[in-house]
């Protein structure tokens, strides 16, 4: 590069007119929308990123339904129907351990002293990040949509349960990614990350009722079974989709939801805190 | 601990200093960053924190600039308290890393702007400012690409641009020129010139005496997290030596005579064989160069080697401590000894 710096050609630039900060709930809200972009933008210049989220449950549904689907229900089409609700409740829950392995990767970059070193409250930089993921989120849920769609999935309820559903498996994302994100705190590497949020999610998604009916499993795990909040939302799910009875799984969902952001964003943003 | 008290930051009252520290210490487990150390910086000034790797320079850097909380002791950046009014401390600063702190997927326009965006500059302003210094910084071609794909010194430049979108009054250049070709450098030392001559007060780190000596009004000299010298860099080059010429001559049977005109280019000092077939000799200003090139012109003396020298960081350590910059904290006594002589 031969490029010399004429900076002293000049005075240095005029500062532009001083903005009156506003008031702090805004100015959060502000930073944190800001920095969503930020990862938004990095979302859309790294599409293979979104490879792991969207080929997972092609490959869930392919080999499920087609292979198990006939002994588990007789038919592959009915266990289709029963099937796709849970593989979108388990694909949603995994796609939530990416923000805990980028950020873990990114907060060892200078970027973040940036941020820390400007005026910034402190809590934007994950706010930022977990918004921002809420993009990564839609795409799954209406790729996977797509995915059953192709296969002979219907939605048998209305337009209006249908959005419902995907809008609370957004939500179930969103909140659940709080504790990837204080896991990503406390552990050294992306890849322990990657590993204990693997250890948390493969046993939720498989003592549920993701893959089959939760009567058929042992009397020993039905109590498992009955508070994992997988076995809610795909339940809720069931119900929005496909008009099986809702129960309380709804509110069970949400309970779950208010409990992980209750739970596990103090603690993030606290040890995001004390890390840096 | 002052080598000598003939600084002009000595001479202003505490009211203009806009970076003030005391008795900084920092500890990382076993490690002692930081033992004690003062920090004076006036108003509209560059202070060239000087020290080898692991002095506690960084570190020192990343307490001001409240990006860590330190031990014991006290530091205001305009008046305000790094601890305890942080979040006033980072209005009014700007900080420039070893490391690029920019966002290596971003392009450098939207690097620029999202800090213009934290800044409260509002969109169009902070559209405006991101402009402005991608102008300035001559990154205005490059603008569009992402960070990840300039050189080197188009990144340090992006970054001191980052930290430059909310004008701040004080800015913390730490190394701004460690791994940078000598070209790049003294672009570099015009940009700092150039941020000082529009008001801001500067504190650099650097590992060189003559980028401290170039750029600062005053030199703080730190080891293993202790002040080890402050003072101007007049005042300093005349504890550890100013500046030195060094010849060799092409033809080794000449070094007699080479010797005997050094010695009047510099008035009378003798000049000594440091190497083999290289002549040093003591000089006290840049024209001794022209004037040395000339008179071995003249006398037929052809030279493969010339060139001014301030003493290099090692040199200075070994005059202020006794011993050399990279040596293991075995000596620590030497210093005290030092400090307290």
């Amino acid at each position: 590069m031969t490029t010399t710096l004429t900076a002293p050609r000049t005075s240095r630039p005029v500062m532009p007119a001083a903005v009156q900060p506003h008031p702090r709930p805004f100015r959060l809200a502000r930073h944190s929308f800001a920095l969503a972009k930020r990862s938004l933008i990095k979302t859309a210049r790294t599409p293979e990123a979104l490879i792991d989220v969207t080929l997972q449950p092609v490959l869930f549904l392919v080999i499920f339904v087609y292979v198990f689907g006939g002994a588990v229900a007789g038919s592959t089409h009915d266990y289709l129907q029963f099937l796709l609700p849970g593989i979108l409740a388990q694909t949603i829950a995994t796609g939530c351990i990416a923000i805990g392995v980028n950020l873990n990767t990114d907060i060892a970059k200078g970027i973040f002293d940036r941020f820390r070193s400007l005026p910034v409250p402190r809590s934007a930089p994950l706010l930022g990040a977990v918004l921002g993921d809420i993009v990564r989120y839609v795409i799954v849920t209406l790729s996977t949509l797509a995915i059953g769609y192709v296969m002979g999935f219907r939605i048998t309820t209305d337009p209006l349960s249908a959005v419902a559903g995907c809008a609370l498996a957004v939500l179930f994302a969103l909140c659940l990614s709080w504790l990837p994100v204080f896991v990503s705190m406390k552990v050294r590497t992306p890849g322990a990350v990657q590993g204990l949020m693997f250890a948390f999610i493969m046993p939720l998604s498989f003592a549920s009722n993701v893959f089959v009916s939760a009567g058929t499993l042992p009397g020993w795990m039905q109590g498992f079974v009955e508070v994992n909040p997988l076995t809610h939302l795909v339940g809720a799910m069931r119900g929005l989709f496909l008009g099986a009875p809702v129960g309380n799984h709804v509110w069970w969902t949400l309970a779950w939801c208010a409990g992980f952001v209750v739970v596990f964003m103090p603690l993030a943003l606290r040890a995001y805190r004390k890390k840096v | 601990m002052t080598v000598s008290s003939a600084g002009k930051a000595k001479n202003q009252s505490t009211a203009d200093l806009v970076i003030e520290a005391e008795g900084l210490v920092k500890h990382f487990g076993p490690t002692k960053a930081l033992q004690g150390v003062d920090l004076a910086v006036p108003r509209g000034t560059v202070l060239g924190v000087l020290g080898p790797n692991g002095a506690g320079k960084t570190t020192a850097v990343r307490i001001l600039s409240t990006l860590l909380t330190p031990d014991a002791g006290s530091a205001r950046i305009s008046g305000f308290d790094v601890v305890r009014e942080a979040e006033r401390v980072r209005q009014v600063i700007g900080l420039t890393g070893q490391y690029a702190s920019v966002d290596e997927d971003l392009t450098g326009r939207q690097n620029l702007e999202l800090f213009g965006t934290l800044l409260d500059l509002g969109r169009a302003g902070a559209r405006r400012r991101a402009a402005e210094l991608l102008d300035w910084f001559d990154l205005a071609d490059a603008a569009g690409r992402q960070a990840k794909t300039y050189s080197g010194g188009m990144r340090r430049r992006l970054d001191l641009a980052a930290s430059l979108v909310g004008s701040p009054d004080v800015i913390f250049l730490d190394e701004p020129t460690t791994g940078l070709d000598p070209a790049k450098r003294e672009d570099m030392w015009d940009v700092v010139r150039s941020l000082v001559a529009a008001g801001s007060t500067v504190l650099l780190t650097t590992q060189y005496l003559e980028e401290a000596d170039a750029l600062a009004d005053a030199i703080t000299v730190i080891d293993h997290g202790r002040v080890i010298a402050h003072d101007t860099p007049e005042g300093l080059k005349r504890v550890v030596g100013g500046q030195t010429l060094e010849v060799r001559p092409s033809d080794a049977t000449q070094l007699d005579l080479t010797a005997a005109i050094l010695s009047e280019v510099s008035s009378g000092a003798t000049a000594d064989e440091i190497r083999k077939g290289m002549l040093a000799v003591p000089v006290t200003d840049d024209s001794a160069l022209t004037e040395a090139v000339a008179r071995l012109a003249a006398a037929g003396v052809a030279v493969t080697e010339l060139s001014l020298h301030l003493p290099s960081l090692d040199e200075v350590f070994f005059t202020l401590t006794g011993r050399t910059a990279s040596d293991d904290d075995t000596t620590t006594t030497t210093i005290k000894e030092e400090v307290a002589a």
